[in-house]
Formats: C-alpha cells, sequence, structure tokens
C-alpha cells in the first residue's frame, strides 16, 4: 500500500468522524460514540505510521501529493506536504491525539452537559479539531496551512466554551477567540507580504526563492524581509500563547480537561513553533527577527515560569508551565536550532499531555476539585496516577535519562553557542529551569504527600480512575522517558539515534541556518563547556526539586507565600491582565473621548456580546438541528427506504413465476432496447 | 483441423488439475458405501489433499501455458487466476462444511464429491477459450450446485433453494445456450479468437440485428449466473435457502469462474461488439447496485442480507466490466479475490454461529457476540469492514481500482454513483457490528460452542487474506495485470 500518495486520506478520517458524529450523534449510541471518535484518529495515526516509515525509505525524504489547484489567484493547491518535520508533526498530533481521545472516553463517559447533548458534540468537536490541525502540518503552502490554522482556532473555542452555561467558561472563550485574532491579523500581514515577495505561497517554492541567492541577509537592517518575518512570528505569538499574547491560554483551562491537554498542550499551541521552523529559509535571511524571536521566548519562558510559582489550581500551574515551555522552542528557533526547537516539541507534548491528563484524573477522583490547597495525601488511593505524574515531573525537571533532560539541555547548549545566541539568553533559560523544576515538585508535594487536606467525605470517595484513563497515563509515561533518547546530545558520543534524528530533519532544513550548522561544528571544540553547562543544568533542576520539598513536603507549610515582597506581584501574574485592561479597553474609552467610547460599546463590547451571543447561537442551532434536522432525516430516510425497497419486495414474492416473469421482462427491455435505437 | 485428436501430454499435463480432481471425486463416490458413517471425516481429508493437490498441479501447469485440446482450452495467466480462486474458495468451504455436517448428522461423500465436480466445471470455464467448452464447464458446475443446494434432502428450506436455482437456471443456461447457437449461426465459428476475427472483417460483417440477438441471449446467460440486474431474482431465495457452507462456496467459487467466463466473452470474441454491450452493462451494473443495495437495508436475516450484498458487490465487478478495458479487467479480477475471501470468510462465521439446523441466522442472534466470543465477533467484523471497503482491508483497494478505472476510462457518472452506493452499504454493513458489541446477549438462548477447527482455520485464513490484500494490494495486481494483458 502505498502510504504516500494517499497522505491526503490522513486527516479526512477525523473528518468523517465529525461528519458523522455532529450530524447523527444523537441518535448514537455512547458506546459508538466511543468508539468512532478515537477510532477515526486511530486509522490516522496507522496511516501516518505507514507513510512516515515509507518516507524514511526514500532518497529524498520529501513528498508532496497535489489533488488540484485551489485558489488560482494566489496559486495556491490543495496540496500536501510530507517531509520530516510533518512527520513528526503527524505523528504526535495522532499519536497523542489517539491517546487522549481514548483518555477522554473514559473521562466525559459521565457527561450529560445541557440537553444531553454534551457527550456527542465534544467528540465531534475534538475530531473536527485533529482535522483542521493535520490540515495544518500537512499543508504545502501558507494559505492551507492558514485554513487549518483559523479551523483549530474555531474548535479551540468550541472546546474551551464547551461548558456554555459556566460563565467564566464562555468568557475564557471569547478571550482566547479576539486575542487569537490580532495575531491571525498578523499572519494575514506576512503571508501577503510573503507572496508579494516571492511570488508563491508553497513551501517548496518559497524555500527556492529565499535560498537562490535572491535577497541579501538582513543584517543589521530591518526591511521588507525583516517586516514580513516579524508579521508571521506575531501571528505565532496569537497561537503559540507568548509575550505580548499569551493572557488567553491560562483562562483556556476552563474547557475539559482532556481539550486542555490535546489542544493547549500538546498540539495547537504548539502550531506556531511549527509554522516558525517551517519558514525557517525566511528567518534564516532575516537576524534581527531572529533576534526578536529568541528574546520573546526567553521572556515568556522566564515570566510564565515565575507566575507559575505561586498558583494554587493545579490546572493553572500547568497552563503556565505550558507558556514558560512554548518559549523555550522560540528560545531555540530564534538562536537558530530548529531542529531543536521541533525536538521539545515533540518531547513536551508526551509529558506535558500526561501531566494535564494526570491533574484531570486528580480532579475526577476528587469530584472535580482544582484548588491544590484542598489536595495531599493521595498517593497510595490513586497508585497509577501518581506514579505516572512522577515521571513526567521528573522529566519536565530535566532529570537525566528522562525526554525532557535532552531536549532542554539541547536548547540551553544551542542559546550558548549558537552564534545567534548569548550569556543572557542562556541564564534566562538557566533561571527558567530551576523555577520548572520548583513549582512542578511544589504541584506534587502538594497534591500527593503530606496529610489530606479535603472534607471527609471527598476524601472517603477518592478512587483511581478507570483503564481508560489509567492506560494512556501509562503509555504517555513510557513516550516521556524513551522519546527522548533519539536525540542525545553529541558529548555522549556520536549516538546512532542523535545521528538519524538530525539527518532525518537535515533536508527541511538544509542550508537553512549558516548559524546552525556552524553551531553544531562550534559544538565540537566545547565539549568542555557543553558537560559544564550540562551538570549545571542537572545541579539546578535537582535544587528546585529540593528547594520545593524542603518548603512543601508533609504539607504544613501549605499557605506559604514564596517570592517574598514579589508574591502579590506573582499571584496576580505581573497585572499583565489589567495592565491591557486599562491600556486597551478602559484606556481608550477614557482619553479617546466620545468617538472611543463609542468604539468600544460597539466594537469591543460587541464583539464580546457577540461572540457570547454566538456560543448560545451556536448551541441553539444545533439543537434545532438534532431535533428537526436529524430526526426529521431519520425519519425520512425509513421512509425512503421502505418506499424505494418497495418494487423490490414486491417482486420478491418467493413464487417461481413471479421470478421468471421479471426474467421475461428482463429480455423484452434488452430486446425494446435494440428495437428503439 | 489438428493432424491428430490425440492429446500430447504436454496437453494433458495443462489439463492436470481438472483431471485429478474428477478422479478423486470418483473416488470418493467409490468410496463412500464402504466407509463406516463414523468414519466419513476421511473422505473429507481426501477432497482436502485432492483439491491441495490440484492447487500444486495448477502452478506447475502455468509454468508451461498454451492451449489444449486443439484451441479448445486456453490455459494463460487469466485462466491461472481463476483456477487459483476457484480451488483456494473450495478448500474453504470443505474447512466449514465438515463440522457443520458431522453435527447434523449429514456428513456423506456425495456431498465432497459434488463439490470437487462442481470445481471442476468452474476450472473450465476459467481456462475455456470456446464457446461449448464455456457451456459444458457452467454444466457441470451448475448440475452439481443444483444437487448441493438441495444437499440435505428433509430440510424444506433446502429442497425449495434447489428446486428454485435448478429452474431458473435452466432456463437461464437455455438462454446462453440460444446465444451461442446464434452465434454459431452469425460466425460459423465457436471458437473466441476466430468469432472475434470474423466480427472484425468487413467484408464478412454481419447483419447488426443478428448480432444484436446474439449478444442479448448471451448476456441473459451471463448475467443470471453473475446475479446482475434483471436476472437476480433467485440469489436471495437460493442463499437463504442451502446450507450455510454450501451458500459460502455459491457466493464465491461459482460466480467468481462465471465473471471469469464472462469476462473472456466479452473482452475477446465479443470485443468488436463493445458498443452493443456497453448500454446492457452500464444499465445492468446501475441496477444491480442500487437493488442490491436498497433490498439489503431491511433485511433481518443474515444469510439473505449477504445474498443483497453479493448482488451488490457483483455491481461493482460490472462496473470494471462496464469500461471494457484492460485494467477494468484487472481491477475486476482484484475485486474478485478480495470479495471472495471476505465472503467466505463473513459465512464461515455465520456457520459458525448458526449452529444445528441453522436455528440462529438472524441479525438479532449475533446480539453480544463481542463479549460472548471476541474472537469470532472480530473476524466477522474485520469481513464486514473489508465488505463496506474501509482502508487497509482488501476491499478498500477493490473498490478504490474499480472506481479508478471507470474515471480514467470516462465513466464518470457511473463511477460516482458506485461510490455512493457504496457509502449507503456502509449502513447495513455496520449496523451488523452494531448489534454484536453493543446489544446484551439475549436471554435463555443455548450456549454457544467453542467454533469448530475447521472453521476457526477458514476465517482466520480469510481474514489473513483480507488483511495481505489491503496492506500489499499490488502482490496481486501486478498478476492480474499481467494477466489481463492477454486482453489486447
Amino acid at each position: 500500500m502505498n502510504f504516500l500518495d494517499l497522505i491526503w486520506l490522513i486527516p479526512l478520517f477525523p473528518l468523517a468522524g465529525a461528519a458523522v458524529q455532529l450530524a447523527i450523534g444523537r441518535r448514537l449510541p455512547k458506546s459508538a460514540i466511543s468508539f468512532i471518535s478515537p477510532g477515526a484518529v486511530g486509522i490516522s495515526l496507522l496511516m501516518s505510521i505507514g507513510a512516515v516509515v515509507q518516507l524514511a525509505g526514500l532518497e529524498r525524504r520529501s513528498h508532496e501529493v497535489r489533488l488540484f489547484e485551489w485558489l488560482p489567484l494566489i496559486k495556491a493547491d490543495m496540496g500536501f506536504l510530507l517531509d520530516p518535520l510533518s512527520s513528526v508533526m503527524i505523528l504526535v498530533v495522532s499519536g497523542v491525539g489517539f491517546i487522549i481521545h481514548v483518555y477522554a472516553t473514559g473521562y466525559m463517559a459521565h457527561e450529560h452537559g445541557p440537553n444531553h447533548g454534551g457527550f456527542y458534540r465534544f467528540f465531534g468537536y475534538m475530531n473536527l479539531f485533529v482535522f483542521f490541525m493535520l490540515m495544518l502540518v500537512l499543508a504545502n503552502n501558507y494559505a492551507l496551512l492558514f485554513v487549518g490554522w483559523e479551523g483549530v482556532g474555531l474548535c479551540s473555542y468550541l472546546l474551551i466554551g464547551f461548558y456554555f452555561h459556566k460563565k467564566s467558561a464562555g468568557d475564557a472563550g471569547n478571550k482566547a477567540f479576539i486575542v487569537n485574532r490580532i495575531g491571525d491579523a498578523g499572519f494575514i500581514l506576512g503571508m501577503f507580504m510573503l507572496f508579494q515577495l516571492t511570488g508563491s505561497l508553497r513551501f517548496v517554492d518559497v524555500n527556492e526563492v529565499l535560498r537562490s541567492g535572491r535577497f541579501a541577509v538582513e543584517l543589521g537592517t530591518f526591511g521588507a524581509l525583516s517586516l514580513c518575518a516579524l508579521c508571521l512570528f506575531i501571528g505565532a505569538t496569537g497561537k503559540s500563547a507568548q509575550i505580548p499574547l499569551f493572557v488567553w491560554l491560562p483562562d483556556a483551562m476552563e474547557g475539559p480537561t482532556p481539550v486542555s491537554a490535546l489542544i493547549h498542550a500538546a498540539t495547537m499551541v504548539t502550531a506556531g513553533v511549527y509554522m516558525v521552523a517551517r519558514s525557517n529559509a525566511l528567518y534564516a535571511l532575516t537576524p534581527e527577527t531572529s533576534h526578536v524571536v529568541a528574546a520573546v521566548g526567553a521572556a515568556t519562558a522566564i515570566l510564565a515560569a515565575s507566575i507559575g510559582l505561586v498558583q494554587n489550581d493545579i490546572k493553572r500551574v500547568l497552563a503556565y508551565s505550558t507558556v514558560s515551555q512554548l518559549g523555550y522552542m522560540f528560545l531555540a528557533a530564534g538562536v537558530g536550532a530548529y531542529w531543536v526547537a521541533i525536538f521539545h516539541l515533540y518531547t513536551h507534548a508526551f509529558f506535558k499531555a500526561l501531566l494535564f491528563l494526570g491533574a484531570g484524573s486528580v480532579i475526577h477522583a476528587l469530584g472535580g476539585e482544582q484548588d491544590m490547597r484542598k489536595m495531599g495525601g493521595i498517593k497510595d488511593k490513586v497508585p497509577v496516577t501518581f506514579r505516572t505524574m512522577f515521571v513526567a515531573s521528573l522529566a519536565i525537571a530535566g532529570i537525566p535519562g528522562l525526554a525532557g533532560f535532552f531536549s532542554k539541555d539541547e536548547i540551553l547548549w544551542q542559546a550558548w553557542s549558537s552564534p545567534l545566541g548569548s550569556k543572557a539568553l542562556w541564564m534566562v533559560g538557566f533561571a527558567t529551569a530551576a523555577m520548572t523544576a520548583f513549582y512542578m515538585w511544589r504541584l506534587m508535594f502538594m497534591t500527593f504527600y503530606g496529610t489530606p487536606r479535603m472534607d471527609e467525605h471527598t476524601l472517603h470517595h477518592v478512587h483511581e480512575s478507570p483503564k481508560s484513563m489509567t492506560v494512556p497515563l501509562v503509555i504517555l509515561a513510557a513516550g516521556s522517558v524513551v522519546a527522548g533518547w533519539i536525540g542525545m546530545p553529541k558529548v555522549f558520543g556520536e549516538n546512532g539515534f542523535m545521528q538519524a534524528l538530525e539527518h532525518w530533519r537535515a533536508p527541511v532544513f538544509a542550508q537553512g541556518h549558516a548559524a546552525a550548522h556552524e553551531a553544531a561544528s562550534h559544538a565540537h571544540h566545547d565539549t568542555t563547556m557543553e558537560w559544564v553547562l550540562m551538570g549545571l543544568s542537572i545541579g539546578v533542576a535537582l535544587g528546585g526539586i529540593f528547594i520545593a520539598k524542603a518548603l512543601f513536603f508533609g504539607g504544613g507549610n501549605i499557605e506559604l507565600r514564596t517570592g517574598g515582597p514579589l508574591y502579590p506581584v506573582l499571584l496576580n501574574k505581573w497585572y499583565v491582565d489589567e495592565i491591557y485592561n486599562f491600556l486597551f479597553v478602559k484606556g481608550l474609552t477614557i482619553n479617546g473621548g466620545g468617538a472611543m467610547a463609542r468604539f468600544d460599546a460597539n466594537v469591543v463590547d460587541g464583539g464580546v456580546n457577540g461572540t457570547a451571543w454566538m456560543t448560545r447561537m451556536v448551541s441553539r442551532i444545533s439543537m434545532w438541528y438534532d431535533t428537526w434536522i436529524v430526526d426529521g432525516l431519520v425519519n425520512l430516510s425509513a421512509f425512503t427506504v421502505r418506499a424505494l425497497s418497495f418494487p423490490v419486495r414486491f417482486f420478491q414474492t418467493g413464487y417461481l413465476q413471479t421470478y421468471a416473469l421479471v426474467f421475461v421482462m428482463g429480455i423484452l427491455a434488452i430486446f425494446g432496447y435494440y428495437w428503439s435505437r | 483441423m489438428p493432424a491428430s485428436f490425440m492429446p500430447s501430454a504436454q496437453e494433458l499435463m495443462r489439463f492436470a488439475p481438472e483431471m485429478l480432481l474428477t478422479l478423486a471425486g470418483t473416488l470418493i463416490m467409490l468410496l463412500e458405501p464402504f466407509t463406516e458413517s463414523g468414519n466419513k471425516s476421511r473422505l473429507a481429508w481426501l477432497a482436502l489433499g485432492a483439491l491441495l493437490a490440484a492447487l500444486g498441479l495448477t502452478a506447475v501447469s502455468a509454468a508451461d501455458p498454451g492451449p489444449a485440446f486443439s484451441n479448445m482450452l486456453l490455459i494463460d495467466e487469466f485462466g491461472t487466476f481463476f483456477r487459483f480462486l476457484v480451488l483456494a474458495v473450495g478448500v474453504l468451504t470443505i474447512l466449514i462444511s465438515t463440522h457443520y455436517l458431522r453435527s447434523g448428522g449429514h456428513e456423506s461423500g456425495e456431498f465432497y464429491a459434488l463439490l470437487l465436480f462442481s470445481i471442476v466445471g468452474q476450472c473450465i470455464m476459467a481456462t475455456a477459450n470456446e464457446l461449448i467448452m464455456l457451456f459444458i464447464g457452467l454444466e457441470v458446475s451448475s448440475i452439481a450446485s443444483y444437487v448441493l443446494a438441495g444437499y440435505l434432502r428433509d430440510d424444506k428450506r433446502n429442497n425449495e433453494s434447489a428446486l428454485k436455482y435448478f429452474l431458473l437456471g435452466s432456463f437461464a443456461t437455455a438462454f446462453l445456450l440460444y446465444g451461442i447457437a446464434w452465434t454459431y449461426g452469425i460466425t460459423g465459428t465457436t471458437d473466441l479468437s476466430l468469432i472475434r476475427s470474423a466480427l472484425l472483417n468487413p467484408a464478412s460483417r454481419p447483419n447488426e440485428v443478428l448480432t444484436a440477438a446474439a449478444s442479448a441471449f448471451l448476456f441473459v446467460g451471463l448475467a443470471f449466473k453473475v446475479s446482475a440486474a434483471p436476472f437476480q431474482m433467485w440469489t436471495p431465495d437460493v442463499y437463504q435457502g442451502a446450507p450455510a457452507p454450501v451458500t459460502a462456496f455459491f457466493s464465491a467459487g461459482p460466480k467468481a469462474a462465471a465473471f471469469a467466463m464472462f469476462l473472456r466473452i466479452v473482452l475477446t470474441g465479443f470485443e468488436p461488439l463493445k458498443k452493443e454491450w456497453e448500454p446492457l452493462l452500464w444499465v445492468s451494473a446501475l441496477a444491480t447496485m442500487i437493488i442490491g443495495n436498497f433490498a439489503a437495508l431491511r433485511q433481518t436475516n443474515v444469510k439473505r442480507l449477504l445474498a443483497y450484498s453479493s448482488i451488490s458487490h457483483a455491481g461493482y465487478v460490472l462496473v470494471a466490466l462496464t469500461t471494457h478495458s484492460g485494467p477494468g479487467a484487472a481491477a475486476a479480477m482484484f475485486y474478485l479475490a478480495a470479495y471472495c475471501f471476505m465472503n467466505v470468510g463473513a459465512f464461515a462465521i455465520i456457520t459458525h454461529v448458526a449452529r444445528r439446523d441453522e436455528r440462529y441466522v438472524e441479525i438479532a442472534d449475533l446480539a453480544g457476540l463481542g463479549t460472548r466470543q471476541p474472537l469470532m465477533a472480530g473476524l466477522l467484523t474485520v469481513f464486514l469492514l473489508s465488505l463496506t471497503g474501509i482502508p487497509l482491508t482488501a476491499g478498500f483497494f477493490g473498490k478504490f481500482y474499480i472506481f479508478k478505472v471507470a474515471l480514467d476510462q470516462g465513466f464518470i457518472w457511473l463511477a460516482i454513483l458506485g461510490l455512493l452506493n457504496s457509502a449507503l452499504a456502509a449502513y447495513y454493513y455496520l449496523r451488523v457490528i452494531v448489534v454484536m458489541y453493543m446489544e446484551p446477549a439475549p436471554e435463555g438462548e443455548g450456549e454457544l460452542p467453542a467454533p469448530a477447527a475447521g472453521v476457526l482455520a477458514a476465517a482466520v485464513g480469510s481474514a489473513i487474506a483480507t488483511f495481505f490484500l489491503g496492506l500489499f494490494p499490488s502482490s496481486l495486481l501486478d498478476f492480474a495485470d499481467k494477466a489481463r494483458r492477454i486482453f489486447n
């Protein structure tokens, strides 16, 4: 079976799943949906594996399938590109996606939602999300990528606001939607500039033009290319929650936990990193923008980690942790180490998805409690959840041998050694690593150790989650251990896996960054330094864990306010939300006079109210659709079948004479045909 | 006229599989009275051994292709393909039947002998290059089949099935023979390659009325045998009434052989009359798909459901035939191979669930099979998914190639309508899966025994074939592609 020519089928299975569930899901039993939804993603996973295995066998590891011309005006095809970069992405999306779908069948089992509609809508939207995400990473041009980009945003919005009867959930959905619109505007601008500059939106063509030498490297200047790259990066900051557009992601945790794990940790939020890596030929020509990318990444990493230090909501800690890790990825991309950014994206998908799913399991066990101050002492009651989260926390903290160590260490090394890097960037990343270890282990100690702090009733009902939830946890835990091994640092010797990975990706980033190559050769001289830095980061990870243990082990000190004088600032997330509110919402009304006030009242509030209204409308439409269209169609189709099978049954009497009669009628019809010709 | 009527050793070797099976069948008949009633399964082993030996001889004769008996047979790759297929179906049928017959106390040598004779006829249909030979092959196969349909003499349903099959089958055969007579009258020959040159020769180009009549009669006979509309009426009744293993056999072996015959006639001898045949095939393909699928929607009996499903599958193969092209023939061959394995596999499970006297053949009887016997339910799911045409199974590629060829050859509407039909078919196949997994087992029903070894072997073998063809379709398609080169 030639999977390579069938890659366009990969996104279609989840689309078909979504179509079936959203169209007739209300009529299907839950068991059917629990089968269709993960099944559709599972088939995509199998086809992705098949395609990637076959791609590995090709001489030139790049395969493009162009179905038809889609937008002639901007020369965009309905086309799909499989190369090492998109290979990693489809495996992450369909693999982790499949595991999370299975988990969700257990997690959402008791979900009735309003009008009992929740279950099938949830899984329909989840499949739809996977479809758009696969379109995003398999697209062979920016325009089609943008379709996926907008689509995942839409699904994210629908899923965040899934509990639309909860006001905070609706608000969070709106916030994500509006903030992302700002980023999308940047993306569109960047995309059109790129088309003006290179005459194409097809990745292969764009890269060819950019690498042809027609454009000089904009070193020390800020020309059209740099502006274009910056616009694209603004798009990335929206989707991937970077400064200044990171504010939506923590609020997005209002959605159901599997959504947080799939969309807001493992896949959608990494779309920005993927897009920047995909545009590496552009960023190679624009070192000034690359500096911006690295600086924004580093700043986001440390800012989010610092907020994570003091949060008490278990999912919020993980949310800020995600923002911080995404910052790491941009830091790597900004210093030209795109393959390292993708490597971290890939390891992060495992351990962060695991942390969210584990947190979901804890919340599930505690009957919906998310405040870590009301947890504690449950490690023996939820042994699988505890052990798997233990592994993930070691992985994210950067303990050697686990996935996070290899990728994070590689980022820090690139930040130090790359020509685009600097000691300052390394320092920021290094400090972030310390904070990461601390807040993760603070979470572990507060949640699982010490004495229980929940009420008697809740404690009594603490139970391990069903198999459908724990098995995915175990699989992801295994992934959190082994996923990093393919990317061992070079100082451990010429490791076959590492070579494989780097060479695998090489065609995508070929001559992408002279700097990266220099860095690679540079590395050979400087193994001592790499050992030293690695030792330091291991030390700082262990240090973070021990400080957390000293402060929070046993749970006696749960109200402890870390951060000293900065505590209120951190707890209030550096007042970023308030500042934005003041500057962009209130500021405009007060200082901008009546016109601005009207603008605010009609446009901004209108937008906010509009989206809230939209959520309600979507649900109302879906109810109307279920009642009239679905039920109507079911009745209609039953009628049609009866009507159409009538002639068949009319003649299928069982009497031989009738059969012979029909036989003769058939012969007469054939002769009649020849006669009339 | 050939110099000598004595066949050479080379020719006999090319005919060896059929000779071996005939001898084995006769031997079984002779041994039958001397075999104790407890030892009848020895005869099954004998039949199985004969079929395996025939498979071996087919492989040997494939190494030396060529004509036999004054061009009446043509042992080419096309014939070899279908010989392999019908022999494999025979092996699977014997595996399914033994336990079924023994548990009902009906095991006897005639069953296996008739089965072998029927397969001999089908092998001749696959290799015949001459209309009389095709007719003889068809009759050898059909008459044995009529008896097999009524094999359980005391069962009313069996009697009904056999009688209907026999009467309507004879009716159809008469038309086929009449068509052959017309053809002989027009062209003065029954050899397919000579018919072709006679039809192509502008000097002797026959009257259009005569060729139309010949085409119509031949079409009626062939359409009946492959259960194409509007001559499909007998199929549900015969399939439902015959013993389940026999139905498995009917739905695969005779049908594949009839299609082999159909393909050879349409693409060699009557290729010059393409224009006359095309509208017949077009309309019949469409009607067959629609009737099969719509009627299947409302069935409650599994055997009847699969009967209608087999009608719709014949419709898909007719789509490939309509294209009158070499690639179409290759697609049809691949589809038939895929179809034989998945359909016989499905019937193997149905035979197992039906138990003695076929008391459990309603869809509702499959409820809870997913928990009662997960392996059996899993295998049936594989076959049903393949019949639906889900990727990674043989059925997907079968449909894929057929509709691709139809599109390539410009039959766009036929391809679209066919695709819509196959989407509709998903409904009734999935309904069975839903019942198996999502409905509780009925109360108070007799214990479902563990599957017999033969049934298990047949089902697992078919499932392996289904997956193999789904994962590595080119292995078979390359062969089919080579085989279809004879149609140029």
